[in-house]
């Protein structure tokens, strides 16, 4: 199998969001993913993403194809300059938002995906990371 | 592009979702297809979303809102042809779409409008009587 590359893209339209949906769903069929998986990481891209750009005015991700012990993954990196988050737990609960969404975006996606880290700081921006094992 | 054609057939109007949509064209599809129920008196509208290989809760939210907002102006809203592994991710993301009607395809989700429409009436003559 040839060797993918990351990839970083950019998060500052709506536009991106679809982007974002693409180049995660074109890593996912690379890497051999199966349906049902592709679908819940794609759509957990399109929710990180999508909070990068409404919360964090705008960001950009990183994708890129990782090794473990007999299995491969991909993992998603969402990185902002926005606000940060004041309360992470708060933000997690479903339902909360503070933005016209369902409240589903932080919450959701990390029942979609296998791993799921979030790291915030109060006027410096956020950053979530994701990762997806085959 | 940027809208969604809609289009009418009787006293419906079909929407085939065939692009991934951007959330901007999704919520001018929800604007459109308002202004269009409440201008020709629909009684039904189909959307079929086959095509969509994610469907994220921005989405669901705008189908949601559809089928609302369609309702208030007197139409029923069925979504056809959801595929399997965009209903698994629906639900494990905790968008369940409670009260959205649904069909498998096109066919079946017409049959189910035409239900509704005869349902409809029969409640109008139930209070007539």
């Amino acid at each position: 199998m040839a060797t993918i590359q990351p990839e970083s893209l950019g998060i500052t339209s709506s536009e991106d969001v679809v982007h974002v949906r693409q180049a995660t769903r074109s890593m996912a069929v690379a890497l051999g993913f199966g349906l049902v998986e592709q679908t819940k990481l794609i759509t957990a891209a399109s929710e990180l993403a999508r909070n990068a750009l409404t919360h964090g005015g705008g960001g950009s991700v990183t994708l890129e194809p990782i090794q473990g012990p007999g299995r491969v993954g991909l993992r998603l990196t969402f990185e902002d300059r926005g606000p940060g988050i004041p309360d992470v737990a708060e933000a997690m609960r479903d339902g909360f938002t503070t933005g016209n969404g369902l409240g589903l975006g932080l919450g959701g996606s990390r029942r979609l995906v296998n791993e799921f880290a979030l790291e915030t700081s109060l006027g410096q921006g956020t950053k979530v990371t994701v990762a997806m094992w085959r | 592009m940027d809208h969604i054609p809609i289009i009418r057939m009787g006293n419906c109007l079909i929407v085939s979702v065939q692009v991934d949509m951007h959330d901007r064209l999704a919520l001018a599809l929800q604007e459109d297809l308002t202004n269009r129920v409440a201008a020709e008196g629909a009684a039904g509208v189909l959307i079929d979303i086959s095509s969509l290989d994610v469907v994220d809760s921005f989405i669901g939210r705008i189908l949601g809102n559809l089928s609302s907002l369609a309702r208030l102006l007197g139409a029923e809203t069925v979504v056809v042809g959801m595929r399997p592994a965009v209903a698994i991710t629906l639900v494990e993301l905790g968008v369940g779409l409670d009260g959205l009607h649904t069909a498998l395809n096109v066919e079946k989700g017409m049959a189910l409008l035409a239900l509704l429409a005869r349902q409809g009436e029969g409640l109008v003559g139930d209070h007539t009587t």
